[in-house]
């Protein structure tokens, strides 16, 4: 979330799209209450199913699953056209007046520089056009054809309400009703939020939905503002920090870009990732890069890393090639892959296409299930009658199963979706011989570096250098390891403007990221949970939820990342005086000689409003792309594409371009094309998702929650029910081209067609909490049905929208 | 009767006070007095923890019987809302409401084990059994396909054939731990949840 969970209680309308907070995450659904009891805020639902959320709503609007950018593109059309946008903030804070390169096309569905061989595109003519001293060119007038505002004008120009209506099946009254809505927020004064959740990343345009709602926004001047942002209601208590963490392939901890083969030498990998600023006077934060990958290497592999070995660079593994849970799995099941452990994690479940992950599973040579439960991936060679139809005798995978503790027999850390770091404590010892995470991965880590000491190996330095300072080696406890998350002084850090003055001492914790150095002074985990174990101690476990603004910013409870900051780009709050929008919803102001208000401002303290340093302190240019010049693999401007399953023949945008019917860049593994169903065979959209009784396929092994939500269904519309001739309590089965599961069939008026492109669509609701371990009645893994096939650039596989068709079992 | 929380309730009682707050409560000192020791909560250790589930990330109390001296084994009895955090002031909703038997399920593993390959069941085995076969099969796959460097001669020093799914219910701590080991190790086939 760019805010937080109590600060959806400062807004004057909330959009609920792309999740059903009311269900998924309940206890933060109450700011939704909150707000429309105290300020008489609205609540909006858009959504395939007429959700928990959508029964408290002041307006819902169904539709269709896989085609929220074709809404979302038309509200950017509705408020460019009745011109209700916040023009002060948009010519100001976003990169609107920006002169895009002239080769910069958008031609039949595919933007230039695309590679149909690749997939991919080569995105050497979406970027700004320069000045001789590099900075970009703008127009501040808007007019220049070349500007951002008119290419994205021109774009959108296309998303007329009868084109919604015609691709995403929502009656025009009623998207019109909220894109209304909507514009009353590009006042200064109104200020509107948006909370999405799974509903929007699990599509092949999952990264595009979510900068759609970006981009409208920026155009109402909602980012930066209490009670507005982009807020990610996220999945588990951890997700956030887990993201933190990075543990993906292509980034170290903070975000930092992993190396890759091309990037041969530090200098060369540090030079890629640093930014030049791209207008005067920005901040361009970015430019620290040395700094806080250099202290990573120094927490890492401590007096190992030195100036003079370019801080063991090299011993960095550079990535080749995509890693990601699908690249994974496809390598497994083409034989690439000997080993896999999975740590709280339960990929049979919850990874698309179930009997190709069976098989996958099935070629290794050993696999490590390390939980604190019995996961149906540690018993994946194990039949279960028609759940897990498989032949034990035939899979030679040696399995391990490590019992670990759960949340309530450890120390630790979580990060909330708003940021916040917050502490927690062991209440009790877990049962039998259970351990910890930390316990397992530190035992097993001294075990290996044993090994590698006394018979060497394959590049034995590392793993004999990696710095260890842990008390007890084999369990590194879990306040040594926040320290080192947090960073220290290695040697005394000076103030860069007075030499004399000592911030950090030698051995000490640092205060923030404005202490870490890149010459090997500082070692910092995590750069952006720098300063969360300060010298004052460890500010997650702070508990003061005292709020003297009643913003609800509680600045005092827990630490937030980054900086404590509770809302991101706060500096947007203010005019470019650095007077509020909104005086009584505040945040930060300039007082005449620095920034100060009721949060940590996300700005330079001391920038003069007349300095001109914008918001967007990250960018180089310093202000918010509503085109993204790079980052995005599928196109600077998010356009309607069909979801790689769809009932309809062609993209209603491009009818005539084969190629843009579905993302022309998302990855396609061979063999999965044809894995994909036709809307001849599989007439009907289906969708899986969540209950409010359970959570994923946790909650299931628990009783309370398995009494309360004990057997799998599914759900369809009276229509439906009707035309296919069943009825509440039949037994159905659900068939997608990949696999089959039994159900109990749930007729609802929650859910109901819709015609798209003139024809009519049905939905097949899939609640997915069942599996074959557990304390409800067993049922089928739901994601026997799912592709296999992820979002163009996060690779987020697409759970929400592909095809099945149903029977009477 | 005054307005009095189960909590301070609790905290009347057990400390033994006299006969007016007791008889304020509307009890007779005597019987009240003698439940005293049959109350299991006042005799509960209260932990400040968070729900795993949700990114809300409810703060929750759990109560446990032992006071976590060294020699006493602990047992979680009862979990409720933290009311003093600001997010969920208390709540929890069905999902968190059941933690308890969470904790407790049936299907919670307690030892290490291991299934031979071809077999049907599973064979318990100890701790320094598993790490040792583990931590062998890991030096084997890393020993016999480490890549060194890559076609064109450029130091990449990396690990691709044992791959890593990292939870999204771990700590900070275990999540920033696990990648430290992998990466040092020269693994890159790692992902985790959050992804999907
Ligand atoms: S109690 Fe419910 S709302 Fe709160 S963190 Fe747990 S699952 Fe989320």
């Amino acid at each position: 979330m760019t805010n937080h969970w109590v600060d959806i209680k400062n807004a004057d309308l909330i959009l609920i799209m792309g999740g059903n907070a009311a269900e998924a995450h309940p206890c933060g659904f109450k700011w939704v209450v909150e707000a429309k009891a105290n300020r008489k805020a609205r609540l909006v639902v858009v959504d395939p199913r007429f959700t928990r959320s959508a029964a408290v709503s002041d307006f819902y609007a169904p539709i269709r699953s896989g085609s929220d950018i074709a809404f979302l593109g038309g509200v950017i059309h509705y408020l460019l056209l009745n011109d209700k946008i916040h023009h002060d903030y948009v010519k100001a804070f976003t990169n609107a007046s920006f002169l895009i390169n002239d080769s910069f096309s958008f031609t039949d569905g595919l933007f230039s520089g695309y590679k149909a061989d690749k997939r991919s595109y080569d995105a050497a003519t979406w970027q700004y056009q320069l000045d001789e001293q590099g900075f970009a060119k703008v127009d501040d007038t808007l007019q220049n054809p070349s500007c951002v505002f008119q290419i994205m004008k021109r774009h959108y120009a296309r998303y007329t309400p009868e084109v919604v209506n015609q691709i995403t099946g929502t009656p025009q009254a009623d998207f019109l009703k909220i894109c209304e809505m909507i514009a009353e927020t590009a006042v200064p004064d109104r200020v509107m939020t948006i909370c999405y959740a799974l509903g929007w990343t699990q599509h092949t345009v999952g990264t595009q939905n979510i900068r759609t709602m970006a981009m409208i926004q920026l155009l109402l001047g909602n980012m930066g503002r209490a009670g507005g942002g982009v807020n990610a209601l996220r999945g588990h208590a951890n997700v956030q920090g887990i993201t933190d963490q990075c543990l993906y392939s292509e980034v170290l901890p903070g975000y930092l870009g992993a190396p890759t083969d091309a990037d041969k030498t530090r200098e060369e990998y540090l030079a890629k990732r640093t930014p030049k600023p791209l207008r005067p006077n920005q901040m361009n934060y970015a430019q620290n890069f040395p700094k806080w990958h250099t202290s990573l290497m120094k927490a890492w592999y401590g007096k190992a890393a030195t100036a003079e070995n370019g801080f063991c660079y090299d011993w960095l593994p550079k990535k080749d090639a995509a890693y990601d849970v699908l690249a994974l799995f496809e390598r497994m099941y083409q034989g690439k892959l000997n080993g896999f452990i999975c740590q709280g994690f339960n990929p049979l479940a919850s990874a698309p296409h179930k009997v190709k992950i069976d098989a996958a599973l099935a070629k290794l040579k050993f696999l490590v299930v390390i939980d604190p439960l019995a996961t149906e991936t540690a018993e994946f060679w194990k039949h279960y009658d028609e759940f897990n139809p498989v032949d034990s005798a035939k899979i030679q995978t040696e399995v391990f199963r490590l019992p670990s503790t759960c949340f309530a027999e450890q120390d630790g850390t979580f990060t909330n979706s708003s940021r916040v770091i917050q502490w927690h404590w062991k209440g009790a010892d877990g049962p039998g011989e259970s351990m910890s995470d930390t316990d397992i991965i530190g035992g097993l880590f001294v075990k290996l570096r044993a090994l590698y000491a006394k018979e060497g190996g394959a590049l034995p330095e590392p793993v004999l250098g990696l710095a260890w300072p842990y008390r007890i080696a084999t369990q590194p406890s879990p306040e040594e390891l926040a320290m080192e998350i947090s960073g220290k002084a290695l040697a005394d850090v000076a103030d860069p403007k007075d030499a004399t003055k000592i911030l950090a001492k030698a051995g000490e914790q640092l205060a923030g990221f404005a202490q870490l150095r890149d010459d090997g002074s500082t070692a910092a985990g995590n750069w952006i949970y720098c300063g969360m174990w300060s010298q004052t101690g460890n500010l997650t476990a702070r508990r003061d939820p005292a709020d003297p603004t009643g913003l609800g910013q509680s600045l005092g409870w827990g630490f937030a990342w980054p900086a404590n900051r509770r809302i991101l780009y706060n500096r947007a709050a203010c005019d470019l005086s650095g007077k509020p929008w909104d005086a009584s919803r505040a945040v930060i102001a300039w007082d005449g000689s620095k920034w100060g208000g009721n949060d940590i401002p996300d700005m330079r303290p001391d920038a003069k409003p007349d300095e001109a340093v914008m918001p967007f302190i990250m960018n180089p240019e310093g202000v918010a792309r509503l085109f993204a010049f790079e980052r995005l693999l599928d196109g600077p401007l998010p356009e309607h594409y069909e979801p790689f399953e769809t009932p309809l023949d062609a993209n209603p945008l491009h009818p005539n371009n084969p190629q843009a019917l579905s993302n022309p860049a998302a990855r396609v593994y061979p063999g999965d094309l044809e894995a994909l169903g036709k809307a001849s065979e599989f007439p009907y959209v289906a969708s899986t998702y969540r209950l409010v009784e359970h959570f994923h396929f946790w909650t299931k092994h628990s009783v309370l929650n398995a009494i309360t939500q004990p057997q799998q269904f599914i759900e369809i519309s009276e229509e439906l029910a009707r035309e296919k001739g069943i009825s509440n309590g039949h037994r159905v089965r659900v068939r997608s081209k990949r696999g089959q599961l039994v159900a109990v069939a749930v007729v609802t008026k929650r859910i109901r067609s819709l015609t798209v492109n003139g024809r009519k669509t049905h939905l097949v609701g899939i609640p997915f909490h069942w599996g074959f371990r557990g304390a409800t009645h067993p049922g089928y893994i739901t994601n026997v049905l799912t592709p296999f096939i992820g979002d163009a650039n996060s690779q987020t596989p697409e759970f929400k929208t592909f095809l099945v068709n149903i029977e009477k079992a | 009767m005054i307005n009095v929380t189960r909590r301070q309730f609790l905290k009347i009682t057990a400390a033994g006070l006299g006969s007016s707050s007791l008889a304020l409560l509307g009890f007779s000192p005597e019987p009240a007095l003698a439940e005293l020791r049959n109350y299991k909560l006042a005799r509960t250790t209260e932990t400040r923890n968070t729900c795993p589930y949700c990114s809300v990330s409810c703060g929750v109390l759990l109560y446990s019987l032992g006071d976590r001296s060294k020699n006493v084994k602990s047992e979680i009895i009862h979990i409720e809302g933290d009311p003093d955090n600001p997010v969920n002031r208390g709540t929890l909703c069905p999902k968190g409401a059941g933690l308890l038997d969470m904790i407790h399920s049936a299907d919670r593993l307690k030892y290490p084990e291991v299934r031979e390959p071809g077999t049907t069941e599973w064979k318990r085995i100890s701790w320094d059994e598993a790490l040792d076969r583990v931590a062998k099969h890991l030096k084997a796959d890393r020993d016999a396909n480490f890549i060194k460097t890559n076609d064109a001669g450029v130091t990449v020093n990396r690990w691709n054939t044992t791959g890593f799914l990292a939870s999204s219910a771990a700590s900070n701590e275990a999540g920033y731990l696990s990648h430290k080991v992998l990466r040092g190790l020269g693994n890159i086939a790692l992902d985790t949840q959050a992804r999907i």
